[in-house]
């Protein structure tokens, strides 16, 4: 790709230098940004010495050296296209670049008619103004990225908005691609996700750079809302080149007796921020909270979550599982906070990191708060090597230690991506991992 | 000469010398079995054979077809056909059986040759077939949450799908009921041939009513202390570790 390494963007505005006025956008949501960018002005930088951002790199959150990503040239435009390949399934997708809506898939018509809306946020928020504006960015980033959040909100100028009726199942998942490209480009991610009673649907996005050498910066924001008795799942591919910085804030709110579950895989990026708050509001509700991170080289995977159990008989299931190699860091700071009327809790956290070197280092840092009675909830994060005797076993059958090794990992990260029980997506996660493995040894 | 050769094998973990001594050569196309009591050694016999970390040859050699085994990997030694069934195998968690073996078949192919998926099924659900095993069982994980049986199968299966020149069974009869026992039993039987030395290693006489060798080896205390054809096993079943012990004075070398 390095023949496509420059001038792939028109625009080179610096990203603190304030807000664009290009696009055009409804007054109310303009007059929403520029209250973000102050906002995003008042809030100091986070420094390690804050509770949030413990072990957290927070040097590498300089974002002085980075753009506003304007038009991608033609060039880049169609290497985009040809390599967003994800999924031999969809029901539908969307392509983005920077800032841009490079390619559309809509859904089936009968969908459609049936009333699913998936748009491009400037759209969704001109034909779809009150649905839109009563859930978008509605619930306060309180994981220690508000200062991130706000930047988004100010900066966002596309996304997606994805809207299942009442009772609408959609079979097949749902593909958004975001691409980074440029050097020192930047991406504002966005989804919003609404479905009403009943509904079911999955979606799957990919984060990828057109060059991985290149620096950038991706700061999303994904809102999920399960209503009742919907299903969602969610899953997210990261894949950013190694020299971005990214940062992910998500709010999931699961309704009574409905189940949202999401998998985040981390492979690329410098450093890499996800921020997830489930909010279990009605009864019955349950969440899966999912992550599998390979890290290798200099790579900081950093993750802090609330599982948030506001109803009785609600459930929440945290797995998180890291492999870590060379001197990778991987960071976890999870709270289980069960409030004062949520009797009937049933709340797991578990972390498991595989060190595959003396240099990598892994840092857990559960929590529980407990306000109600007759609560099952359970923590741990450990870290271990690879068993001496597993690995013997392996290579007593004649598998060379690389490939037992990379045999094992997958094994070991395999399990969570098992619990999303949907093999097109399992397989396709777990060519991602072993490609990131084909390419590190 | 085509055979797995032992020769004056001395093997200690940490000081603690387990096998002093011991020769026995297993040419291809014969079965041998090592009996012993627990402690004797027989375990750490197969260990060594197949290259495990913790234990440290002091003195002897191990070959394969006259090549020196002790300088290779373990990995290499399978490579090159050497096979292990553990007495007690490890669990690979998120690993299925179908996977691990493809690894397995894969690894012994020249760089850049990738096997033929459907051939490589047709076979593997021949031998779970001969095994006994359910086709679903290809879909999970190797050995994890299996039972005594399943694992023993599952190693007689790996044996099946590998075709090693030489195997090593290290208590594939232990913890299993009569029928699970003729079923491996079967198994390794329809191994058996001129292109496969076998070394079955165990604490009971049982399994060779089922897998009848040509050569029994009595170990005692890290040495072959008696061999001699398959009436052996029967002589100590009858007469018992006490009387093989009683000869066990001048190490008996054989071949």
């Amino acid at each position: 790709m390095s023949a496509i390494a420059h001038d792939e963007t028109v625009n080179s505005k610096g990203i603190l230098s304030g807000l664009l006025e290009l696009r055009d956008l409804p007054d109310w949501f303009r007059e929403q940004q520029h209250a973000a960018w102050e906002k995003f002005e008042s809030i100091p930088r986070p420094t390690r010495k804050d509770q949030p951002w413990r072990f957290s790199n927070v040097d590498l959150l300089d974002l002085a050296p980075f753009k506003l990503s304007g038009t991608v040239s033609d060039q880049a435009r169609a290497a985009i296209l040809e390599q967003s390949n994800g999924l031999d399934e969809v029901a539908a997708r969307l392509v983005f670049a920077g800032d841009q809506l490079l390619e559309r898939d809509v859904v089936s018509e009968q969908l459609s008619k049936r009333g699913v809306i998936f748009q491009p946020l400037e759209r969704a928020m001109v034909e779809h103004a009150d649905l839109f504006r009563k859930y978008f960015m509605s619930t306060e980033v309180s994981l220690g990225s508000a200062k991130f959040a706000a930047l988004h909100q100010a900066l966002v100028s596309t996304g997606t908005f994805l809207f299942v009726p009442r009772g609408v199942e959609i079979d097949q998942p749902i593909e958004i691609f975001h691409w980074l490209a440029g050097e020192n480009a930047t991406v504002f991610p966005h989804l919003l996700l609404v479905t009403d009673e009943l509904a079911k649907v999955t979606v799957i996005e990919h984060f990828r750079s057109l060059d991985r050498n290149q620096r950038g910066f991706a700061c999303g924001v994904n809102d999920l809302l399960a209503g009742p008795g919907a299903k969602v799942t969610y899953v997210c591919a990261q894949n950013w080149g190694d020299n971005v910085v990214a940062l992910q804030m998500n709010t999931t709110a699961v309704d009574h007796d409905a189940s949202a579950m999401s998998l985040n895989l981390n492979l690329g990026s410098r450093y890499s921020r996800f921020e997830s708050l489930s909010r279990l509001v009605g009864e019955g509700a349950r969440s899966d909270l999912l992550a599998v991170a390979v890290a290798t080289n200099e790579q900081e995977f950093d993750a802090r979550t609330l599982q948030d159990h506001i109803s009785p008989h609600t459930a929440s299931d945290l797995l998180y599982k890291n492999a870590l190699d060379d001197r990778a860091r991987c960071t976890f700071g999870g709270l289980i906070r069960v409030e004062p009327h949520a009797h009937f809790t049933d709340a797991y956290q578990k972390v498991r990191n595989l060190l595959l070197s003396d240099d990598s280092e892994a840092n857990s840092m559960p929590g529980l708060e407990i306000l109600a009675d007759n609560v099952r909830c359970t923590h741990g994060a450990t870290s271990g090597q690879i068993n001496e005797e597993e690995m013997f076993y392996l290579r007593s059958r004649g598998i060379p230690v690389p490939v037992a090794q990379r045999l094992i990992v997958t094994g070991f990260l395999n399990e969570v991506v098992q619990r999303l029980d949907q093999a097109a997506i399992a397989d396709y996660l777990n060519q991602l991992i072993d490609r990131k493995f084909a390419h590190s040894r | 000469m085509n055979e797995l050769r032992v020769e004056n094998l001395h093997v200690a973990i940490g000081d603690q010398q387990i096998v002093r001594g011991l020769s026995l050569a297993v040419p291809r196309g014969e079965v041998h079995a090592v009996m012993g009591p627990n402690g004797s050694g027989k375990s750490t016999l197969a260990k060594v054979m197949a290259g495990h970390p913790d234990y440290h040859v002091t003195k002897g050699k191990i070959t394969m077809d006259s090549e020196d085994l002790l300088a290779l990997e373990p990995d290499d030694r399978a490579r090159k056909g050497l096979f292990l069934a553990f007495q007690y195998p490890s669990e690979v968690p998120g690993v299925t059986i179908a996977n691990f073996l493809r690894a397995a078949l894969q690894s012994r192919l020249p760089e850049g040759e990738e096997m033929e998926a459907t051939e490589y099924y047709a076979k593997l659900y021949e031998k779970m077939e001969l095994l006994g095993m359910d086709r679903s069982f290809t879909s999970r994980a190797v050995n994890e949450g299996f039972s005594g049986g399943e694992k023993k199968r599952t190693e007689i299966l790996q044996l099946a799908m590998l075709e090693p020149k030489y195997a090593v069974l290290d208590e594939t009869d232990s913890g299993l009921d009569i029928d699970a026992l003729k079923t491996v039993a079967h198994g390794v039987n329809s191994l058996r041939g001129s292109k496969i030395g076998i070394l079955l290693i165990t604490h009971y006489q049982r399994i060779l009513n089922y897998i009848v060798p040509d050569h029994v080896h009595v170990m005692v205390q890290g040495r072959i202390v008696r061999s001699g054809g398959k009436e052996l096993a029967l002589e100590l079943e009858e007469r018992g570790y006490d009387w093989a012990r009683a000869g066990a004075d001048e190490p008996v070398l054989t071949r």
